[in-house]
């Protein structure tokens, strides 16, 4: 048995290595190493765990047993999850995150001495408040991102779900969280604990299904952050640094996250989080439908008019993940660049259904991350290209963004895909995109679409080079 | 008069928010999906909670309310700390610059 004191150092240093381990992912060549020092900071977590609690009785056995387990189930599914899954997987763990602070808060609460918060019924108000906090967050973070992780899965429908009196229900159910919080504090009445719980579940449910698929990038930042401060609130209840510093980096990491998603669909957060973006817009657009003419042409076309340019840039989007196309996309490339052209590829802030989504899916395919380039280092070379390589994405090139202020996306950063002197646009068909509007690309002279699975249609391009 | 040490944990926290906007704004946008796959796997060191429950059992009965929630976090932890760790770094190595032979 080690003394408070020094396990609370042990807990310091695991914190500052967290620290050290998201500092890490500031470039791909220390990503690694940062990973490492997460790993470390952990192991340093645990044992000191083991060592201030000093009992090696056959509880432990026990513990060791049930973090075996877990850990056997998360080593298989990280090696097993492909590439393509990673939105739903980190659904996925942040509501085991959710969960876990939920399970050590009915702990605390049922067994209060084990962690010297007072005795059952009679629990350290400040303790019972953090533990409240923790719970609440950390039940709304599970049933949220169970509903996130069925949309992005496709066992739920992508479409926003509302119905009336939404908004109502959901202020009155938060209104009554803080409620039910006052009267547990004041009565500490373990019935009031577990209705608590169940209210905090349910809204976390309600909030998420309203919003749609494509807006999942804001959704998954936004549930990243609550699992932060779910832990954050549990580890105010277990005196804990390491958990108090940990909570705070990641609330605030999901957090960033989220504004940056919003920003680059030019939506304040609240208006992705009211939900029912997608189903508005489709009506009001599904109205004045005019037959336009497009270009549409094939691998050959496409062929020809690449292997006639010198510079080539691909926009990839959901699409492509949904194909699985990253490794065709790459293999194409490869022919292009055996031909002396210039390729690289521009990635919008919110391809895809997470943050870095088609970073990750790019990387995947052996694509250098120096051929990879964001929106704003590469907005201004469209104009010197030859040929914009639109593969899966579409409302993230609409230039209607820039033009029209009644478009429901106007004031949205899109890449300027039209300045280059022609576009292949691949596609299944002139559907619109999520935001329900046409893209006004696809009329444009110099537009050919390509009407065909994303994959297979590169494979054909290839053939044909 | 003596300063609560919740006060020292609160400016723990409140600095914490202010290192981590900090650090997290300087992660490159293409890392963003790994930046989320660890944040997870750290905020899984609520497990020292889990550990902490399962083993208040007393020596009669391993197994009571409490500390079966306390085995069953640990779990779901574990499954975080190990999925999200190696995921990542399953990720990380797939981030290879160009080639120099060029």
């Amino acid at each position: 048995m080690i003394s408070a004191n020094l396990s609370a150092i042990f807990y310091l240093t695991s914190g500052v290595l967290f620290i050290l381990a998201l500092r890490g992912l500031s470039s791909p060549e220390t990503s690694r190493q940062g990973n490492f020092f997460g790993i470390l900071g952990m192991v340093i977590a645990i044992t000191v765990t083991f060592l201030s609690i000093g009992n090696f009785s056959t509880g432990f056995v026990y513990v060791l047993i049930f973090l075996l387990i877990g850990g056997l189930i998360g080593a298989f599914i990280a090696y097993k999850i492909p590439m393509t899954a990673m939105p739903e997987l980190v659904a996925g763990f942040h509501s085991l995150v959710g969960l876990a602070a939920v399970f050590v808060a009915i702990s605390a609460f049922l067994n209060p001495e084990a962690f010297n918060l007072g005795s059952p019924g009679n629990i350290k108000l400040g303790s019972l408040i953090e533990m409240s906090i923790g719970a609440v967050v950390g039940a709304i973070t599970f049933s949220g991102s169970i509903i996130a992780f069925l949309k992005l899965q496709g066992l739920m429908s992508g479409s926003p779900i509302t119905f009336k009196g939404q908004h109502p229900l959901n202020a009155l159910i938060l209104i009554s969280i803080v409620i039910v919080t006052y009267l547990l504090c004041s009565t500490q009445s373990s019935n009031l604990f577990w209705i608590l719980l169940t209210i905090s579940f349910l809204i976390g449910f309600l909030l998420i299904i309203p919003i749609g698929g494509a807006d999942m990038p804001v959704v998954i930042s936004m549930l990243n952050s609550y699992s932060g401060w779910a832990a954050a609130g549990i580890g105010f209840t277990l005196e804990n640094t390491a958990l108090i510093i940990t909570g705070a980096l990641v609330g605030s990491s999901g957090a960033i996250l989220s504004y940056i998603m919003c920003k680059g669909m030019n939506r304040s957060f609240f208006n992705v989080i009211l939900g029912g973006f997608g189903a508005a817009e489709q009506s009001s657009s599904a109205g004045n439908k005019e037959q336009r003419p497009v270009k549409s042409g094939n691998a050959e076309d496409a062929a020809f008019l690449m292997k006639n340019a010198s510079s080539v840039i691909i926009v990839p989007g959901y699409g492509m993940a949904v194909a699985q196309a990253q490794h065709a996309l790459r293999e194409m490339v490869d022919t292009l660049k055996k031909n002396d052209i210039k390729v690289t590829y521009a990635i919008h802030p919110v391809a895809g259904r997470m943050p870095g989504h088609m970073n990750v899916l790019l990387a995947e395919a052996n694509v250098p991350y120096d051929e990879v380039f964001e929106l704003e280092e590469i907005n201004n070379d469209f104009a010197n290209a030859d040929v914009a390589f639109v593969i899966g994405a579409n409302d993230v090139t609409n230039p209607i963004a820039k033009t029209d202020p009644q478009s429901p996306i106007y004031g949205m950063p899109v890449l300027d895909v039209e300045k280059c002197k022609s576009v292949l646009f691949v596609k299944r068909s002139l559907s619109p995109g999520y935001a329900g509007i046409d893209n006004e690309l696809f009329y444009k002279d110099n537009t050919l679409m390509l009407f065909a699975d994303a994959k297979k249609m590169t494979e054909d391009i290839t053939k044909n080079l | 008069m003596e300063i609560d040490p919740f006060i020292f944990r609160l400016s723990i926290f409140i600095l914490s928010i202010f290192i981590g906007y900090y650090v997290v704004w300087s992660v490159t946008p293409s890392l963003h999906t790994p930046l989320m796959s660890v944040t997870n796997a750290i905020s899984s060191v609520i497990i020292v909670g889990a550990i902490i429950a399962g083993l208040a059992g007393n020596s009669e009965s391993i197994f009571n309310t409490s500390s079966i929630f306390g085995f069953l976090a640990i779990s779901l932890a574990a499954i975080n700390i190990f999925g999200g760790f190696l995921v990542t770094q399953r990720m990380l190595a797939m981030y290879k610059k160009k080639k120099k032979d060029k």
